[in-house]
This record gives structure tokens, sequence and C-alpha cells, in this order.
């Protein structure tokens, strides 16, 4: 009896050993192919200028821009609304049902696929405010698709904020808003920064949303303003492997804006990594 | 309260009020576009005719290979990515030791950032041409390769989700069944697991909410045929692959354009579905 207990127990315990093998394994090939095959076309030239003959020669300097700006103006709108809505969620009391509401919100909006993003970006900004195929078109889809991210994690940043802290700033006189603005909320920012940065990779890296909002397969033309489209780094890639002529000039293109935009990814997302290790070893409470 | 405090508090509310407008936004913006389609064709020809000719002379708008296609590529990413996820949930909160765990969830919180596009990249450029070479098959890009990319995109889901609830079981659950004689592998199966239930299905769930609303890797990966597949290595069209492939080719306002915004209506309800499911255990667990 307790041989055979035994032998399903270690039979078990290394099939679960199995599968993290055959995840990890996974991502270390998936990152060797990428980068082996991407980065010999990485270099200075590729980085700095603009795509030549239909995308067969050249760099990526536009889609790098491109990706800058959407995603800069993104959490540039995403950012302020969401940590006064997570403010909202967690500061005093509200309405249940209210809040209730929202979280439902939130959560749906989180679960939205992508290309519903895309559509509505379509419908909203580009036709019917008029702001066409555009970075501004394109950034707000992205900024609304970050929206739940941003929230769920400065949400998070604020529950993590001791309670004392909070009655001490009330005991003392200090408004609700005082407090949440000198006490909490300043305690909870690099949490919340951490999100945001989070929130970041993930915009940078999303297609489906800009397909019809902001992005376009070629121009050698940097964006002159938010009314511009412009060129991306994940849509490039789609455009390289999809479209053209030359798939055997545009496939090592597209490794190579890979190698880009993962690199851009992990290091964000790295960063992000340490900032929290720290701030867990930092803290006090 | 003076005036700073007011305007702050209404400031609040007006951000979260957003919310509930973008959301509503999006609901809008799929029926005024979609619902016209309707006078096209059926709802019920619609959802059950598996006849795709959007650009024929009568075009047809029939979506049942495409909504059979997400589904086949759906199930199959989870038969893929539930043991790797769970396992991985399971192996990082029970068996591995501090160390182990630290390289780990790293590991997983890298799987979860990396664009959709860059695995659609790699299924297209490695993985076809690899699964043509060993299945000797005639076409690579086919519902099998499109499952396995999605389903290594959803194995962060269930695993992060699963191991918070796992972790959220009490030490003493785990220490009675040691004591009564349980090994740890009994422990994990008969004890933890069922008391980590709602949170492991809640991930499931999410997975599934997350593999058939994915776009990208489906686009460029699934191969592209508006078809009901016979085996597993048929190329199929899931619906966000139609939607993004053809929204791009299709003149503002035509059938066609409002039927791809149909798609949308049916994509959305079934992920909406899943949402409130979700709601449904997490609340049930609360009670």
């Amino acid at each position: 009896m307790t041989t055979i207990r035994r032998i399903k127990s270690f039979i078990g315990i290394n099939f679960l050993r199995l599968f993290i093998l055959l995840t990890a394994s996974f991502l270390f090939l998936f990152l060797y192919v990428i980068f082996s095959k991407g980065g010999s076309v990485v270099n200075w030239e590729f980085l700095t200028h603009s795509p030549k003959r239909f995308m067969t020669e050249g760099g990526i300097y536009p889609a790098i821009v491109g990706t800058f700006w959407l995603t800069i103006l993104s959490i540039g709108f995403a950012l302020p609304l969401g940590i006064f809505t997570a403010i909202f969620m967690t500061n005093f009391a509200k309405p249940y049902w209210l809040v209730r509401i929202v979280r439902v919100a939130i959560n749906t909006l989180a679960g939205v696929p992508s290309i519903i993003y895309g559509l509505f970006g379509l419908t909203v900004f580009v036709r019917l405010f008029k702001f066409d195929v555009s970075i501004l078109s394109g950034a707000l889809t992205l900024g609304v698709l970050a929206l739940p991210v941003i929230i769920n994690a400065s949400e998070e940043a604020i529950r993590s904020v001791p309670k004392d802290f909070r009655d001490a700033s009330l005991a003392l006189g200090a408004t609700k808003r005082q407090t949440i603005l000198r006490v909490i909320l300043p305690t909870a920012l690099p949490n919340i920064l951490t999100g945001a940065i989070i929130s970041i990779g993930r915009v940078a890296g999303e297609t489906a949303p800009i397909l019809f909002t902001a992005a376009t397969f070629y121009t050698r033309l940097l964006p002159k303003s938010v009314m511009d489209e412009v060129m991306a780094l994940p849509y490039h890639i789609y455009a390289l492997m999809t479209e053209g002529a030359h798939p055997a000039k545009q496939v090592p293109m597209a490794y190579g804006t890979a190698v880009v935009l993962l690199a851009l990814v992990l290091l964000v997302s790295t960063v992000a990594i340490v900032i929290r290790y720290r701030i867990r070893k930092k803290r006090k409470w | 309260m003076n005036f700073k405090d007011k305007l702050f508090n209404t400031i609040t509310y007006i951000a979260s009020f957003c919310t509930i407008v973008f959301l509503f936004g999006i609901i809008l913006s799929l029926f005024f576009e979609g619902l016209p389609v309707f006078k096209f064709t059926t709802i019920k020809d619609f959802i059950f005719n598996k006849d795709w000719y959007p650009t024929m002379n009568p075009p047809k708008f029939g979506i049942l290979s495409l909504i059979v296609g997400s589904f086949v590529v759906t199930l199959g990413a989870l038969a893929i990515s539930i043991p790797l996820g769970l396992g991985a949930a399971i192996y990082t909160s029970e068996i591995a030791n501090k160390k182990v765990k630290e390289i780990l969830k790293p590991i997983i919180e890298l799987l979860a950032g990396i664009p959709s596009v860059v695995y659609g990249l790699f299924g297209m450029a490695f993985l076809s041409p690899l699964l043509i070479k060993v299945f000797h098959l005639p076409i690579g890009l086919n519902a099998f390769n499109a499952s396995i990319i999605l389903g290594i995109m959803v194995v962060p889901i269930i695993s992060s989700i699963s191991e918070d609830s796992l972790s959220t079981i009490p030490q003493h659950l785990r220490e009675a069944s040691l004591a009564l004689g349980a090994n740890k592998w009994e422990t994990i199966m008969k004890v933890v697991l069922p008391a980590a239930k709602s949170g492991v299905i809640n991930s499931i769930i999410l997975g599934f909410g997350r593999a058939i609303g994915e776009t990208m890797v489906v686009l460029m990966v699934a191969g592209g045929a508006a078809q009901i597949p016979n085996s597993i290595f048929d190329p199929i069209r899931p619906m966000p692959a139609t939607v993004a492939a053809e929204m791009g080719e299709t003149a503002i306002g035509t059938p066609h354009f409002h039927a791809l915004f149909g798609i949308a209506i049916i994509l959305f309800i079934i992920t909406f579905i899943s949402i409130l499911i979700t709601e449904f255990v997490v609340m049930r667990k609360r009670k």
C-alpha cells in the first residue's frame, strides 16, 4: 500500500517538474530563435534609418518613433484617470452599488479582446470624433485598453498602504483629500509606478487596437503632429510577415524588429520587477 | 468640506464614471455598426450557416465556421495551458523552495510580457516549417500551430491566478493532512487543490477569455481558411482573425463592414459571459 502511494507521489511530483521544464524550455527556445535570427539584423543603421525599397532594406526608425509616441500618450492619458479611479475604489465610504458597478465595468474592460478595442477606436475616435487614422486615435484606444491594468495596479498599491497611516493623518485633522494626496499616494507611488511600467510594456506590444486606428505600413517620414498616422514596431512585424513581395528579405527584418520590440518590453518589465523587489525589501511595515 | 475637497471628490467620481462610459462606448459602437447586418441576413442564418463569402454576389454571411474555428483553437490552447499553467502554479506554491520560486516567478512573468505579434512571428517563421517537417503536413499554418502558440500565451494567466489562490490556502490545512499521514502529493491533490478550486476555475475561465479573443496569433498562424476543420491540422479562420484581416479591405458602411462588427458582437457576448461566470464564482466564494 505505502509503496504504491509513494510511487504515485513520485510520479505526480515529477510530472509537475516536467511541466515546468517544458514551459521554461519553450521560453528559452523562443528567445533563442528570435534573438539568434534577429540579432544579426540589428545594427546602428537598422535603428536610425527609414525603410527603403518597399521594406526590403533600410531600418525601422519611424516605427520606433511611432511606438514611442503611442505609448507615452496612451499612458499619459490612462495613468491619471486610472489613479483617480483607484482612489475612488479604495477610499472612504462610497455607495456600495456604485463601487460594484464600476468594478464590473473594470473587469469587463480587462477581458474585452484587443480587436474589439480596435473596432471601438475606429468607430469612436477615428470616425465619430474625426481624428482619422492618427497617433491621437491610436493612443486613446490603447489608453482605454491600458486603463483596467493601471486601475488594478494602483488599487492594489493603495490598499497595501497600512490603515494606521490614514488614521494617523485623519486624527491630526487632515481632510480626506489631504490624507490621500500627502500620505496615501506618496506611500503607494512606487507600486503605482510599477504597475504603470508594466502597462507600458503591454501597450507597446499591442497590435490589434492600432490596426485601424493609427498604424500605417510604410512611411519614410516621421510624424509631424498627433494627427499623423505612424509606423509602429508591432504592426511593422505583422506587415513584414504578411504584406510586400519579398518575403526572403522581409522575414529577417521582421526578426530584427521583433528583437527591438522584445528588448524594449523585456527591459521595461525587468525594470518594473527590480523596482518592486527593492520596494518590498526596503519596506518597514 | 471646502471647495478643494469637493473638487477632488468630484474628480474621482468623474474618473471612475469614465470606465462605465468606455464600456458603454464599446458596447454601443459594436451594436450600432453590427446590428445593420441583420438587414441582409437573419440572426439564425448568421450564427448557424457555415458559408462565409462576404465578397460574393450575393454575399453570404454565415459565421458558423469562424465560431467553430475559434472554439477549436481555444480548446486546443487550454489543453496545453491547463496542465502547464496549473503544474507551474502547484510546483511554485507547494513544492519549490524559496530560491527556485524566485527564479520561476520572473520566468512566468516574462512569458506574460511577450507581445502577441512576436509569438505570431515565431509561429509563422519557425514553428510552421518545423511542423511541416515533423508531421509531413502540406501546410504548417493551421489549428494545431495556433493552439500551441495560444496555449503558451495562456500559461502565465492560469499559473499566476491559480498560484494566488493556492497561496491563500491556510497552512494548517496542509499540516493537518500531513499529520494524518498523507504524503505531499496526496495533500496537494486531496486537500490543497479542492480548497483552491474556485480560484483555479477562475484562472481557467480567464484563460479561455484571453485565448478566444486573442487576435494577432490566430491572424498570423491559424491559416485563414473559413471552413469547419476535419482535423486539428487543418487551417482555420477564427473570429478575431476574420475581423482583423478583412476590416482593412472593406469599405465603411457596406454589408460586409457591418457583418464584421456582427462577428465582434458575438465575440463580445462570449467573452462577457465568461467574465460574468468569473464574477459569479468570486461572489459565491465570498458567501
